[in-house]
């Protein structure tokens, strides 16, 4: 895959520096609203919830900005993935190339973009007196396994788009439940075992919860919660390849 | 007589449609019929076993009807589509302009249309660095470069893509109703560089509806009707003299 990779390096990069033009229109505010757009969703939060939440969370800014950066990065990630083969149909169709391209570069994009939230993230952790310490570097381990959860998760959707148009309204559902539970807002700690155990299973929280605990507490989660990162990350990429391995030559009569 | 090895050559080609119910129903939709058994699906065969082999420097002709099966079998011959039975060898690079206007992107401008159409066709970034001032020349839109695609007429729009796509020197490069671009200038410049590159010694299938245009290029020809092989020789004027008596014949 990766001499593949390679051979189409310079395609690659053309569909990247194009997904980059068409996000940003050409314009210097394209980029700068596509970061006040997570902060004013944080501001909103804030505001509503401070009250319910504030009082028993240290740093609620911050408790509130690490899922929110998470979630965003997901939901956007996957919301943009799931069109990326449907909307590349004009080139697949005529010519011969992986198909992958498209997902990976729109998730380049889309990483940017999480990259530019994050740069933000860090300013209002000083705001709020978080203490910074090495252990942040660890946060790239939760980013590199969500990169991939986001991948595998864009290829499945990107490929049951193309069969199934009204896959967008289903997800944009998905995508709401999965927000309500990944605890962006609130905590977990005052349900019963068995309400956190259906939060242990859903993956965006588990990384959320990482970064959390790197951030805010300080301490650096377990080997089991990294092998699990991992492991469900690997998961669902690898779902995300055969789904495309199994009907690469298919999508056409979709199209 | 010894055959040179072919550089392509289908054998039994058949490809295989699904038509009907699943495209466009989405997901809720589906699940609705086929619980209720009204999910239906009927196999269309677009081509039935289709067989040829062209050597190097032949020139093969394929024409027929609308719906005969032309463009799909260019879709299997270029690698995009998978025979559903049968096999295709091609030794060498496959280069297929088909339908040259289409999968532009519209936001972008002329220059960056050009790079991305570069890549898709498998050039490199170096190669279109150098080509590029040709590339302009040659589509006559030195005056538009840094306008947005959708603000170009269709006729400039396919100049640019047949530029792009005239420098391939591909072992096998595949034609489909592209000899027909732009206004009448443009076309004589665009015929002149196809026989360019036809003489350059690539193996080559043309798909038109121009009789004339297989007569004058081809030295072999394959008639397709309803997905079927009629014939295939190079006996090209008889075929062609078959074909026009056939087209004469039929009930309108």
């Amino acid at each position: 895959m990766l001499g593949k990779l390679k051979r189409h390096q310079f395609l690659f990069e053309e569909l990247v520096k194009r997904d980059f033009k068409k996000k940003y229109k050409r314009t210097i505010l394209g980029m700068g609203w596509s970061m006040l757009a997570p902060l004013l969703m944080l501001l909103v939060m804030k505001v509503v919830f401070e009250q319910f939440f504030g009082r028993t969370v240290n740093h609620y800014t911050t408790y509130l900005f690490c899922g929110l950066l998470t979630f965003n990065w997901f939901s956007e990630s996957t919301n943009s993935g799931m069109r990326s083969l449907f909307t590349n149909a004009g080139i697949f169709s005529k010519v011969n190339v992986p198909k992958y391209l498209f997902l990976f570069s729109v998730n380049i994009q889309v990483l940017l973009n999480f990259a530019l939230t994050l740069i933000v993230f860090f300013v209002f952790c000083a705001i709020d007196h978080v203490p910074f310490t090495w252990r942040l570097l660890c946060l790239a381990y939760p980013i590199a396994t969500l990169l991939l959860f986001n991948l595998g998760i864009g290829m499945v959707l990107s490929a049951l788009f193309i069969f199934f148009r009204d896959i967008d309204y289903l997800w944009t559902v998905a995508l709401q439940l999965i927000m309500y539970g990944s605890a962006v807002f609130y905590t977990v700690d005052k349900f019963p075992p068995n309400v956190q155990l259906v939060f242990s299973l859903n993956p965006v929280y588990r990384h959320i919860a990482y970064i959390r605990e790197i951030v805010l507490g300080g301490t650096i989660p377990s080997l089991s919660t990294h092998l699990t990162l991992l492991g469900v990350a690997v998961a669902a990429f690898l779902a995300g390849a055969f789904m495309y391995k199994r009907y690469n030559t298919k999508f056409l009569y979709y199209v | 007589m010894s055959e040179p090895e072919p550089i392509l050559s289908c054998r039994d080609v058949s490809i295989r449609y699904k038509v009907g119910d699943f495209k466009n129903i989405g997901l809720k939709e589906w699940v609705m019929r086929r619980l209720t058994g009204r999910y239906k699906v009927i196999d269309f065969w677009a081509d039935r076993d289709i067989s040829f082999s062209l050597g190097k420097g032949d020139m093969l002709g394929i024409i027929g009807t609308n719906g005969a099966g032309k463009s799909t079998l260019l879709k299997a011959v270029s690698g995009i589509m998978e025979p559903t039975k049968g096999r295709i060898v091609r030794k060498g690079k496959v280069s297929a302009l088909l339908e040259l206007g289409s999968g532009f992107d519209g936001d972008l401008n002329v220059k960056e249309n050009a790079y991305l159409r570069g890549a898709m066709l498998g050039y490199t970034r170096k190669f279109m660095d150098e080509t590029y001032p040709y590339i302009i020349d040659f589509s006559e839109l030195k005056d538009f470069e840094d306008r947005p695609f959708k603000q170009l007429s269709s006729g400039m729009k396919s100049r640019l893509a047949f530029a792009i796509a005239s420098l391939v020197k591909p072992e096998i490069l595949i034609l489909d109703e592209v000899l027909a671009v732009g206004d009448g200038a443009f076309r004589a410049k665009s015929e002149a560089k196809m026989r360019e590159i036809i003489k350059g010694g690539a193996t080559t299938i043309l798909v038109t509806h121009s009789i004339g245009q297989v007569r004058a290029m081809c030295n072999k020809v394959l008639w397709l009707d309803k997905g079927r092989q009629v014939e295939f020789t190079d006996d090209v004027n008889g075929c062609c003299n078959r074909y026009e008596a056939f087209l004469a014949g039929r009930p309108k």
